[in-house]
């Protein structure tokens, strides 16, 4: 049971089932079985979910027309400025770094009403400072009523964690 | 609504080669008609009402490919099909802009496409209008095969062998409709028809579409 405020650390090996596991939780896989109910979640895959042809304010735009709410700049921008992407706020994806991307992609979590995120490997192509950073926002969305099912090679640095570890084959029982 | 239709019309704008690349096909196809072909200018034959929408289907099918492949790439699919709050619409709004940048721009060329032909000009008008009414119908069912073949890496010829059947109708309703109108006739019974198609399409299409990437994403 993956609860408010909880932070579950997924490890285990390649071909474990982590990726797996975390895309039948967004609803990406239907032909697994198992018990679960799932709710609305923000769901961040191994690549970055941008349009590279928009710039990180107008992905976010898009999301938040996705999700049938009109995009509050000024939060999109205070995201994007913690993030340190505010120099980059109207630059096409296409052009920005991996780690960009990537912290482009996480700004969409932070503007996102879904409370529950689900994060494939979401400190691929960060540097030192951005993953510190991920990890305070990780920290501070869990300390806020939010949840976090994370899977990941590199050990989160959160209060209060659980790590479940997975080895193939696997059955989950969340 | 208005966010979707922005982004894929940004996007549209962004990349003009989806959108020119597939129009000067259609030209350099009917110029090369034109000149080996001098009767074209026959409207009332149905060969040339034939040829012509063959060669619309064909114009289509070249943007279809991409219809979502960038999306897919880039793993914002995902996050469409995750994110959707309304799904028809979001399909919906990309199918739109692809027709904004297929059916309808070509339809905006049919006076030049006449006049390469030699077609007179009371036949041009009812032409605008066929297009208008049969060209959604291609963006619309061809999304479905877009959606089906977005996980191959080379789905061109699979989609075609889907597509063009789903095609066939517009095909015979629209090539009716031309060679009537040039015959001085009513085409209101091959365009109603058409109509039929375009109209059902526009119910079918997005929910079917929808379902298709859902597949093509679990697939991945």
């Amino acid at each position: 049971m993956v609860a408010a405020g909880d932070c579950v650390e997924l490890v285990g090996p390649n071909g474990s089932g982590k990726s797996t596991l975390l895309r039948t939780l967004a609803g990406l896989h239907s032909q697994y079985r198992g018990d679960f109910n799932r709710v609305e979640s923000v769901y961040q895959g191994h690549r970055f979910g941008l349009d590279e042809l928009l710039s990180p304010l107008e992905n976010l735009a898009w999301f938040a027309g996705l999700q049938g709410q009109q995009l509050d700049r000024h939060h999109a921008l205070e995201a994007l400025e913690r993030l340190g992407l505010l120099a980059e706020a109207h630059t096409a994806c296409h052009r920005l770094s991996a780690g960009q991307q990537r912290r482009a992609a996480i700004a969409r979590w932070l503007l996102a009403a879904p409370s529950l995120w689900l994060l494939d490997e979401p400190f691929n192509a960060l540097d030192v400072q951005s993953q510190t950073l991920l990890n305070e926002l990780l920290q501070e969305h869990c300390k806020a009523g939010g949840a976090v099912v994370c899977a990941t090679h590199l050990k989160l640095q959160v209060e209060g964690k659980v790590t479940l570890g997975l080895e193939p084959p696997v059955e989950f029982s969340l | 609504m208005k966010a979707l239709l922005q982004r894929e019309l940004i996007a549209t704008l962004r990349t003009p080669g989806s959108v020119t690349n597939p129009l000067g096909f259609l030209l350099l196809s009917l110029l090369l008609f034109a000149v080996v072909d001098p009767s074209a200018k026959d409207a009332q034959n149905g060969y040339l009402s034939g040829i012509f929408w063959v060669l619309i289907l064909l114009t289509n099918m070249l943007s279809l490919d991409a219809m979502f492949r960038r999306d897919y790439d880039s793993g914002a699919l995902e996050q469409m099909l995750i994110s959707a709050h309304m799904p028809f619409v979001a399909v919906l709004m990309r199918i739109f802009v692809h027709w904004l940048g297929s059916g309808l721009l070509m339809t905006l060329f049919v006076p030049l496409f006449g006049l390469l032909l030699g077609l007179d000009g009371e036949v041009v008008l009812p032409i605008m209008l066929v297009m208008v009414v049969g060209t959604p119908a291609l963006s619309l069912l061809g999304s479905i095969g877009a959606a089906l073949t977005v996980g191959f890496s080379r789905g061109g010829a699979i989609l075609a062998l889907l597509i063009l059947p789903l095609f066939l109708p517009v095909l015979i309703f629209g090539s009716a409709c031309i060679s009537t109108a040039a015959s001085g006739l009513s085409f209101a019974a091959p365009m109603t028809w058409l109509a039929l198609v375009s109209s059902s399409s526009l119910l079918l299409a997005p929910w079917a579409t929808w379902a298709a990437l859902k597949i093509s994403v679990e697939m991945q």
